[in-house]
């Protein structure tokens, strides 16, 4: 139990970090571009939300396989698949949450305004100076709002981990599975423990990004 | 020596901005006009935050032309801008440092302008607890440590109201002639602009329409 315990929230750290790296880049061009394409990677960004988790673990489950292109790729540097293995969970968590990164960062990001931007321009700072002086500290809701999200999200997923992970006891079984496994095997009351506890952690992290919105959003006149 | 300018921008089918024009490169300069006459755009594109189509040279430099466009953290101006001029999210102080710490050596001493703006009592203050004209005399503060070739003001005494604003053009008055440096000073506010500036340059409909 316990090892189930700390892979699931290995998973969400480890997600929750390259995500923040990850959506970063992408929320900012999505938040500054002009771009014609901006909407249509907008969207692909999105897609997540809506697609059924099995398919995108469906996909990737082809694209970590032994016979895929991708993983012929690797085959130099010892790597044959990454199916049925942690990484491989992690690569489908950061599929499955991008959305829940991408999205509060870009609100965040736009609701910077061009004129702290253009400010930080006249007094000589440059492009990278004006990221991280500027757009990361007034953008810091939307990061908090993101880990929230995001390391919920993860430890809320369950097609994907299943599809992917394959639910092997140490390795890619997480909480989650772990509810489904112990139903299948009619012992209720183990799962009604940890779905209660699920229930306590969702709740808990809803609360703090409701808070967090309203504490450190000060609003604009 | 001068400040040249020659630009023509267009947005859709109209001109923002059709201007062959000189701004001396000392004293105050106003550009006047009615609201949509391009005055803003064209202190914005003498900035570098716009770009359309011509040169500009500064003296000697060229900080625009066919193909050179020197960007704006490298023009060495300072901007004051229409309300909000601090970054939200750092105190006066730090707004100052910030500024500071990216300017080469000048002559504005940062004892003196902070005396000279009257902002000593506000350096530990948020931007959005001040006042508008403790927020316009913090902002040209601001601008004056990043220790500026030239200084862009664009109405910037626009947000207060009128009795805060006589006092503050008095002010103004007495410390633009002083900082031995051009200043182009937007304004709608004739009055305003003869009082400031020895010099007047009128903008309607992106065109000069008189000086």
């Amino acid at each position: 139990m316990t090892l189930v315990l700390l892979t699931t929230v290995e998973l969400a750290l480890v997600t929750t970090l390259w995500l923040l790296l990850l959506a970063t880049p992408l929320a900012w061009w999505l938040a500054r571009s002009q771009h014609w394409a901006k909407e249509i990677v907008g969207a692909i960004t999105a897609l997540p939300l809506v697609l059924p988790p099995t398919v995108i673990g469906f996909y990737l489950l082809i694209a970590l396989g032994p016979d895929s292109p991708l993983m012929a790729l690797l085959q130099p540097f010892g790597v044959r698949t990454l199916a049925f293995t942690f990484t491989g969970l992690v690569i489908g968590s950061i599929f499955y949450s991008l959305p829940f990164a991408v999205q509060p960062l870009r609100t965040a990001f736009e609701a910077i305004g061009d004129r702290p931007l253009e400010l930080a321009t006249t007094m000589g700072a440059g492009p990278w100076d004006r990221f991280v002086h500027v757009a990361l500290p007034l953008a810091r809701r939307g990061f908090l709002s993101a880990s929230i999200l995001v390391f919920a999200h993860t430890i809320g997923e369950f097609g994907v981990v299943l599809m992917i992970g394959g639910n092997i006891p140490g390795r890619t079984e997480v909480l989650s599975t772990r509810i489904f496994q112990l139903v299948e095997s009619l012992q209720f009351g183990e799962a009604h423990r940890i779905a209660a506890w699920l229930v306590v952690f969702s709740f808990a992290a809803l609360l703090a990004l409701l808070l967090v919105d309203r504490r450190i959003g000060t609003p604009r006149p | 020596m001068t400040i040249a300018i020659r630009l023509q921008g267009r947005r859709g089918p109209r001109f923002l901005l059709d201007v062959d024009i000189e701004i001396p490169s000392a004293g105050v300069t106003a550009l006047l006009g009615p609201s949509g006459s391009g005055k803003t755009s064209l202190l914005r594109a003498l900035a570098g935050l716009d770009r359309h189509v011509g040169t500009i040279r500064f003296g000697s430099g060229i900080w625009q032309d066919d193909r050179l466009f020197v960007r704006t953290e490298r023009r060495r101006i300072g901007y004051v801008f229409q309300g909000e001029g601090l970054l939200p999210h750092l105190s006066v102080r730090r707004n100052l440092d910030f500024a500071e710490r990216r300017a080469p050596a000048g002559p504005f001493d940062r004892d003196e302008i902070v005396g000279r703006t009257g902002i000593a009592a506000l350096l530990d203050a948020m931007p959005r607890d001040l006042s508008g004209g403790e927020m316009q005399r913090a902002s040209i503060a601001r601008a004056l440590l990043g220790q500026p070739r030239l200084l862009l003001m664009d109405e910037p005494l626009s947000a207060l109201d009128t009795p805060a604003r006589g006092a503050m053009v008095d002010w103004l008055g007495d410390l633009l002639p002083r900082l031995g440096l051009p200043v182009v000073y937007v304004t709608h506010d004739e009055a305003e602009a003869r009082r400031l500036a020895f010099t007047t340059l009128v903008l309607r409909d992106g065109r000069l329409a008189g000086a």
